[in-house]
């Protein structure tokens, strides 16, 4: 019980008292097994007690509000208040450093404050109204834990990875995709060419982008019906199951459904949806996708908005934690050497979420709570965005063989076309599983290795060449907090 | 004859490669057998896409723990099916696992005729799909 808590008559007195008084600071909690616990990143105002405001923040997502109010001696309010109790100055921050003090607070909130099995509602709580509270400057959420008991009222993922590479016959390398370019303006009819031309030179999937769905220039029946007939005289032309990520974000539930259908009578193996559709409507759809057998993926498009900025916002990892409770299939979560966002240390934690049956705590890659994923199915992370044959050593050393490699530009933009872009994507791959699998330095050797089986493969050689010295280096703005500490050096 | 990267069919690890040399199938057994994964060895002249049930060459491998004795009984199968395709695959064990994590092919006959892609004209302007190896006129290993 923290020393200044007040109890009894005193703390229902009318009037406001602070929030540590209301006792949503408790230094000596000790979290019990069916609490759900957050972890933010704090900068208070000048001047004010970073625990005053750490309690704030766990009194606002929780019972509290800003006056005592006796309606609270009608519960077992105790129970139900969530409580502060660590308040740790975040490493490199603060008196003599160039960053202001930062707090890492961890809150225990009681789970019965959560509705089983609604994303809805935990996000109403954790980050509903405490972001602008104005006693603070900034505040990020950056992990959270779920008891299994709360874990257990989510479905996860109907398919995910393991069913999803049985249902498709494909295992012990990553899948292939590419996203059609350009991504407005085609019409029906060349969309499903690009279609066509990647699946028949060797890629897995092709994928709608993030903005298509039903504009002037294309109509989503017109796509939907020629992506069909490119996947299947795909499939005709090299014995493989092959699919397309059909988008069927709209502006309604309604009309989403009624895309969602369409496409399964077409006999699309995949549906596509964004991720700014919102909780709800991702849940719904998971729903869907489990009662049709189909595949869902998720585009995170509207993520950065949020997620990139170290001091405000939150962090993708629990936006993966919350997308596999939620119950998606794929979501894209950073590729490591490509055009977008991304810290190898902090790539490494989304995959770890996404992709494993535990989650030790982990500083280095993120990871600050423990997670028991209590069964729920894993969920396959797709990798997207100005990557190319060429780095696929480095892909796979970073993103093992439990992804989607999506080569879009580094497809389409082969010079000698899509389908031997596709070739020389898939020749790239094939050949790295095996020296992977046969002992070999890969990673040192990659470029050996690719330079080698492009001597009997001209398309590799061509996309080696075009692409060769193509690389994005630029610093990482969500980075760790820790730094890995070297083995045996005490 | 089929017109897609090296006129055959693709399924598995590793059909855009050219074929595993005997070396270079033992050192992927090798790998499988290092994580502990048991193989096993199955053929098929019905390369549909969906044929998920290819026959077994035999039970899994669970206790063989040398590369060379599975290369024995990929021979043997190769032998007594030289114009089949024949596949080796690796299940893991492991709890979240519990499924295939390899599969490549290891024979294939020589001459590989695709398939044939079929329409069946639907309401508005859907269309179904069917796939059918041009192969499967013939009955069951009669086909290659």
């Amino acid at each position: 019980m923290a020393d200044n808590e007040m109890k009894g008559k005193e703390r229902y007195k009318s009037g406001v008292i602070s929030y540590k008084k209301m006792g949503y600071w408790q230094p000596d909690y000790e979290p019990c097994a069916t609490d759900v616990i957050a972890m933010f990143r704090l900068t208070a105002q000048d001047g004010v007690d970073p625990e005053e405001v750490a309690a704030g923040v766990a009194g606002e997502s929780s019972t509290a509000t800003w006056t005592v109010v006796w309606t609270d001696r009608l519960t077992a309010c105790e129970l139900y208040r969530a409580k502060c109790y660590r308040c740790d100055l975040v490493p490199n921050t603060g008196d003599g450093t160039d960053t202001e003090a930062q707090y890492f607070i961890y809150i225990a909130y009681d789970m019965d404050l959560f509705e089983g099995g609604s994303i809805a509602n935990v996000t109403a709580s954790i980050i509903g109204n405490v972001f602008g509270m104005k006693a603070l400057k900034a505040l990020r959420l950056e992990d959270m834990h779920f008891p299994v008991a709360y874990m257990k009222t989510f479905d996860g993922p109907a398919t995910g990875i393991v069913v999803e590479r049985e249902r498709m016959d494909k295992f012990g390398r990553p899948l292939l995709g590419a996203t059609t370019k350009p991504k407005l303006g085609l019409s029906g009819r060349n969309y499903g060419r690009v279609v066509y031309e990647a699946l028949k030179g060797g890629l897995d999937f092709v994928k709608d982008d993030e903005n298509i769905n039903s504009q002037p220039f294309m109509h989503w029946r017109d796509r939907f019906l020629y992506c069909m007939e490119a996947v299947n005289k795909a499939s005709a032309a090299t014995g493989e199951i092959k699919g397309h990520y059909l988008n069927i974000t709209a502006a309604t539930m309604d009309e989403m459904i009624e895309r969602a259908e369409f496409a399964k009578s077409l006999g699309s193996i995949i549906v596509m949806i964004d991720l700014v559709i919102g909780y709800t409507a991702i849940q719904t759809m998971a729903k869907w996708c489990r009662a049709n057998d189909m595949i869902l993926h998720l585009h995170r498009a509207g993520n950065s908005t949020y997620s990139r900025q170290k001091n405000h916002g939150m962090n993708f990892r629990v936006i993966c934690k919350w997308m596999r409770m939620a119950g998606v299939d794929h979501i894209h979560a950073g590729t490591v050497v490509g055009k977008l966002e991304g810290d190898p240390l902090m790539i490494h934690g989304f995959y770890d979420v996404l992709r494993e049956t535990h989650n030790p705590v982990n500083l280095p890659n993120g990871i600050f709570l423990e997670q028991d994923w209590a069964s729920l199915n894993k969920v396959m992370p797709v990798a997207s965005g100005g990557i190319h044959a060429g780095q696929m050593h480095q892909l796979l050393h970073h993103l093992g063989e439990d992804v989607v490699l999506q080569f879009g530009g580094g497809t389409i933009g082969h010079p000698d076309g899509i389908q031997a872009g596709a070739i020389a994507n898939r020749v790239a791959l094939e050949v790295m599983i095996q020296a992977r699998n046969e002992g070999k330095d890969y990673l040192a050797e990659g470029p050996d290795i690719l330079m080698k089986a492009a001597k009997t493969c001209s398309p590799l050689k061509a996309a080696l060449t075009t692409w060769k010295d193509i690389t994005f280096n630029y610093a990482s703005t969500d980075t760790a907090d820790f730094v890995p500490t070297a083995t045996g050096s005490n | 004859m089929m017109t897609n990267y090296g006129n055959r069919m693709t399924q598995g690890q590793f059909s855009f490669l050219p074929d595993l040399t005997d070396e270079e199938i033992s050192a992927q057994i090798k790998y499988a057998l290092d994580n502990s994964w048991a193989l096993n060895i199955e053929y098929t002249d019905d390369p549909h896409p969906r044929n998920t049930y290819w026959e077994m060459y035999g039970m899994p491998m669970f206790d063989m723990k040398d590369p060379a004795g599975v290369l024995m009984e990929i021979n043997e199968c190769r032998k007594t099916f030289p114009n089949h395709y024949i596949r080796v695959m690796a299940s893991d064990a492991t709890r979240g696992v519990e499924s295939p994590k390899m599969s490549y092919i290891v024979n294939r006959p020589e001459k590989e005729p695709g398939y044939h892609l079929i329409r069946e004209e639907r309401d508005g302007r859907c269309q179904g799909y069917t796939i059918v190896p041009y192969s499967n006129d013939k009955p069951e290993g009669e086909r290659y």
